[in-house]
């Protein structure tokens, strides 16, 4: 086994995790998927019991486990952001400006994405209303 | 001047005299005063800018700037400003005993009807009494187009839905004669769709509740304008409370003399506005589905309106 072989192996495990336009999009469709299930829950916990839940266990647990994945995903990007490179614009077509690049654009998006979450599940745990 | 205009006790989200409106109208300023504070902010920090010589801020103090005025200030403070302004956004607390006024809007007028619990509700129209420091629930509906039910000094505007009970909890804070108004353009009357608000002492209140369901002395009289009033078919629109005319096309006008508006707050309830309206209902309120009367005589219109105006 060749010496890049095994520092390979000997790489944490979020070292080893690739970001990609994929991996870009990871925070806002979590941002998304969770605007849908607020609108989702709301209609059919309120449908089934007629009166809103006194404490939204499903709600709760879904509102944190979006948090986590944009949270875990803007983690990821702060890693690959600081890999040693110029300093910004990251726009020279090379494999450090590319994960640079990637890297601040999927932290950015993960914050506004960690608010976004927030600004949505607040109005449905505070107004607590069906009609 | 034009601005003045606006000015008005009665009709105004900055005159409150409900708990709903009070807090709507303390989050106004609120976000008043901080918008002035946010364009201070911005204002100075433009003209610094534009008066400190190039290069004064490195990339790094640049992007830092951008960072915490740009991205953690605005968050914070809309975080804070949702946080302050949802739990207004709850409906006020009710218990199944409270009183409930169901509205239904129609073109170009509101049916009111005081829900007893037991019995017939009281049935009114243009008109909504409440008691102050009760809470009042509202069932809003509307027979033909969506309106929007709005007391601006109460509560907030709520859709009336046809085929759909809309609710609307108040609490009056303040006795008072106020007004309410259609806030969903609903046809060519849709500006003439104002209905009176009066907060009233909850013992007076009581005490009016009693005294509308017996029916005014005057309505069973044998006098020329109730003859004239089944006479020219009145009654198969219109109900008043303690004669055989009881149909529910129309507004109730059991209690028409003790009403302070004319066509859903349209004109003063005078015998001659009254009686105009009764020839010409189009002409005052274009659109409204009660016919014309061109063919009857003004003083056959005149005492009907006397009659009408005597019924409180």
């Amino acid at each position: 086994m060749s010496d890049p072989e095994r520092s390979e192996q000997h790489r944490k495990w979020h070292q080893q995790l690739r970001i990609t336009l994929w991996t870009l999009i990871i925070p806002p469709t979590a941002w998304a998927a969770h605007f849908l299930f607020s609108y989702l829950w709301a209609a059919i916990s309120c449908a089934k019991t007629g009166r809103f839940a006194t404490f939204p266990v499903l709600f709760v647990g879904g509102t944190v486990m979006a948090l986590l994945v944009i949270l875990f995903s803007g983690w990821l990007a702060w890693h690959k952001e600081r890999t040693p490179g110029d300093p910004p614009p990251h726009e020279d077509s090379t494999e450090v400006d590319r994960l640079r690049f990637l890297g601040k654009a999927t932290l950015l998006l993960a914050g506004l994405s960690f608010v976004g979450v927030v600004f949505t599940a607040l109005p449905v745990i505070f107004i607590g209303d069906c009609q | 001047m034009i601005l003045l205009a606006g000015c008005n006790a009665h009709q105004s989200t900055l005159a409150p005299f409900g708990e709903e409106a009070r807090s709507t109208y303390w989050l106004t300023v609120t976000l008043g005063i901080g918008a002035l504070l946010i364009a201070v902010l911005v204002g100075t920090l433009a003209w610094r800018a534009a008066h400190s010589p190039g290069n004064a801020l490195d990339h790094r103090q640049g992007m830092r700037l951008i960072l915490w005025l740009g991205a953690v200030f605005p968050t914070v403070v809309l975080t804070a400003l949702l946080l302050f302004a949802l739990p207004e956004m709850r409906p006020l607390p009710s218990q199944p005993g409270d009183l409930t006024i169901r509205v239904d809007g129609e073109q170009f007028w509101w049916r009111v009807q005081y829900e007893s619990g037991r019995g017939e509700p009281l049935i009114g129209a243009n008109e909504v009494r409440i008691p102050v420091g009760r809470p009042v629930v509202f069932q809003l509906a509307a027979k033909d187009v969506i309106h929007s039910f709005w007391i601006p000094g109460l509560a907030g505007k709520m859709d009336m839905i046809p085929g759909r009970t809309n609710r609307l909890i108040v609490k009056a804070e303040k006795t008072g004669r106020f007004r309410g108004v259609c806030a969903e353009f609903c046809g060519l009357s849709h500006a003439l769709m104002a209905f009176d608000v009066v907060a009233m002492e909850p013992s007076a209140f009581d005490a009016w509740l009693v005294a509308a369901r017996t029916p005014a002395a005057v309505a069973r009289g044998r006098t020329r304008g109730a003859a004239l009033f089944a006479d020219y078919g009145c009654n198969a629109c219109h109900a008043v409370r303690g004669t055989e005319h009881d149909a529910r096309i129309g507004p109730d006008l059991s209690r028409y003399g003790a009403r302070t508006s004319l066509g859903a707050g349209t004109l003063p309830p005078t015998t001659g506005n009254t009686a105009t309206f009764i020839r010409d209902a189009d002409a005052v309120k274009p659109g409204a589905r009660m016919p014309s009367y061109p063919m009857m005589p003004e003083d056959e219109a005149h005492a009907i309106a006397a009659w009408l105006k005597e019924l409180k």
